[in-house]
């Protein structure tokens, strides 16, 4: 356990390292929220309720899918998970070689990563929401509480898939591909691009319960505090991101241990 | 078990790789898509040593040969397809992440610093990482900044240190935890004499005072010769030398080499016990089969002689002759 925290505070040191990376990063986080808000204002503008949705519902949501780009990193198209380049150059071997499962190595790192992004680039984003638009905030505490740990397990679900699509690099050399596809389609099926609820509502609840969901519609709607929520209410929201977490961690730790029996590391 | 104990509990010459038949097959697919053939192509096949506590022992071959696949099996990130191999008493692929607490990993090529903090924090970690007692993490980290003169730049990040510095680095963070078995993968790669030299010292005496046994890849000789007590030659996969070096001079029958300066050019010499196999004007290369003195005595009989020397064959002919399983005068004559 002291390891894994040892590693966290160097992953969150190593992030905060890069000043300029963090403010243009929530310079662009910013001005893509205020024009998505005001895409969204102008649709609204011309139905003022969509699905149990209304415009400061919208707004909120484009906020906290801005300030959960630092800490779920889903809207990269390339490799956003150091491990990804490491299996293609072979670099992984050394990580393997340390008294630590890879698993566990890389998370702690991402959430250190995580936990600098949310501070300074994530909270200021969602502050220039709050400033410019009609944006919900977490004033109660039980709200407040609710929603950090909707993004606590946004963070370990970000990570869970990240995690899993570097790994499809053991099998297929190179998985820039695989982080493609989910760079484009990720989005979509996280209510990033377009809140879950402007969906035809069967696909929208179909949507909320895959995982991509977790990391920006169901932390919204704890947020907002909605019983579009799978199961109807904030607990059944964060059970079923809970879940998630915990199936993809799984999945990633038999992954990993099926690749490095099975599967060889790269170059000489 | 606490690194420390493991230090004092090492018995010299009790095994510490146990390598019997190892082999390791690769599947290979080639041509075109839907017509694609696979082919099977074993990088090490029926590979078999033994390495003891204490001993520096050198692994060489050419590019291909198999070293790294070793390396790899013997560190447990890859399975073998037959033979077993023990180190450190633990199966690798097995037990990898238990066995790296027992054994200090170098890749010349990688590297375990994190590149965008200072040297400190990565060597700081492997206290954490192996469960170092702080007192003795201190003590030893003073020691290996002093042996590799780490003090100038422990506070400098990782991305800005010399290949030397960083190399440096890594040594320091795989010996941190004091492991029994330290395994070096060119280590000296790239790197300028001096840093070669400093580096060298360092593990000579590193195995000296702590015992720890050391298995080293290199393409450099001068590593070979400077460091290890023993060789183990392998190429397109097979074990093709294992001995000291003075053995390893003696299996290979490499001849000596008779330089001639000779007054004049003459022609090509051809005496009982050598002949010429090289000739550039007046100096002539006589490949020696024979006793030099009787060789020197009839040379000097028929030509005015104006300067001599012998060679010796020197170990990068040896084994460069060894991968080829030829013997090549060429080289023999340092040029």
């Amino acid at each position: 356990m002291r390891v894994h925290f040892a590693v966290y505070a160097r992953g969150l040191r190593r992030h905060s390292t890069y000043r300029a990376a963090l403010v243009a990063g929530l310079i662009t986080n910013s001005v893509f929220g205020a024009i998505n808000a005001m895409v969204l204002l102008a649709v609204f503008s011309a139905r003022p309720q969509i699905n149990g949705y209304d415009a400061s519902d919208a707004v909120t949501q484009v906020f906290v899918g801005q300030m959960l780009i630092a800490v779920t990193m889903i809207v990269n198209t390339g490799p956003s998970l150091d491990l990804a380049e490491r299996i293609r150059t072979g670099e992984v071997a050394n990580d393997l070689l340390r008294p630590v499962s890879l698993q566990g190595w890389c998370l702690s790192q991402d959430l250190g990563r995580a936990t600098c992004g949310f501070l300074f680039r994530g909270v200021p984003t969602f502050l220039v929401g709050v400033v410019l638009f009609d944006v919900v905030a977490p004033y109660e505490i039980a709200g407040a509480l609710a929603f950090s740990t909707s993004v606590v397990l946004a963070a370990l679900v970000g990570f869970a898939l990240r995690y899993l699509y570097s790994l499809c690099g053991f099998w297929m050399l190179d998985s820039r591909g695989v982080w493609a596809v989910a760079g484009l389609v990720g989005p979509i099926l996280a209510g990033m691009i377009l809140p879950l609820p402007l969906f035809p509502p069967a696909i929208g609840d179909l949507l909320r319960l895959l995982p991509w969901a977790s990391m920006v519609q169901i932390p919204a709607e704890i947020l907002l505090g909605k019983e579009s929520l799978p199961g109807g209410g904030i607990l059944s929201g964060l059970a079923l991101q809970a879940l998630w977490a915990a199936v993809l961690l799984g999945l990633g730790a038999w992954i990993t241990a099926t690749a490095t029996r099975r599967v060889v590391i790269q170059g000489g | 078990m606490t690194p420390n104990e493991t230090l004092h509990r090492e018995t010299p010459g009790e095994p510490i790789i146990e390598a019997v038949g190892l082999g390791r097959d690769f599947v290979l697919s080639e041509g075109p898509f839907l017509r694609r053939t696979r082919r099977r192509v074993s990088a090490v096949g029926d590979v078999t040593f033994t390495v003891r506590a204490g001993e520096i022992v050198g692994y060489l071959g050419p590019n291909g040969a198999g070293k790294s696949s070793t390396m790899k099996m013997l560190t447990g990130i890859l399975t073998p397809t037959s033979g077993t191999v023990r180190v450190a008493g633990l199966e690798p692929a097995r037990r990898r992440t238990r066995l790296a607490a027992e054994i200090g990993v170098v890749f010349g090529q990688r590297t375990t610093l994190w590149w965008d903090l200072p040297l400190r924090d990565s060597l700081s970690l492997t206290r954490h990482l192996y469960r170092v007692p702080e007192r003795e993490h201190a003590e030893r980290l003073a020691e290996l900044t002093e042996l590799l003169e780490l003090g100038p730049f422990l506070d400098t990040p990782v991305r800005q240190l010399s290949l030397g510095q960083r190399m440096r680095g890594d040594l320091t963070a795989a010996l941190l935890h004091a492991p029994r078995l330290l395994v070096l993968d060119e280590p000296t790669i790239g790197l300028d004499v001096v840093s070669k030299s400093t580096i060298r010292e360092f593990l000579l005496r590193t195995n000296a005072e702590r015992g720890t046994t050391i298995l080293i890849t290199t393409h450099d000789l001068g590593d070979v010769e400077r460091l290890c007590d023993r060789v183990m030659v392998i190429d397109h996969g097979r074990l093709v030398f294992d001995g000291d070096l003075p053995e390893l001079r003696a299996t290979v029958p490499v001849p000596r080499v008779l330089v001639v300066d000779l007054a004049a050019p003459a022609p090509r010499i051809e005496v009982p016990g050598a002949h010429a196999v090289r000739v550039e004007g007046p100096r002539q290369w006589l490949e020696l089969r024979d006793n030099p003195a009787r060789v020197i005595a009839e040379v000097a009989g028929d030509h005015e002689v104006v300067d001599l020397t012998l060679r010796e064959p020197d170990i990068e002919t040896v084994v460069s002759s060894l991968y080829r399983g030829t013997v090549s005068v060429e080289r023999a004559d340092g040029s």
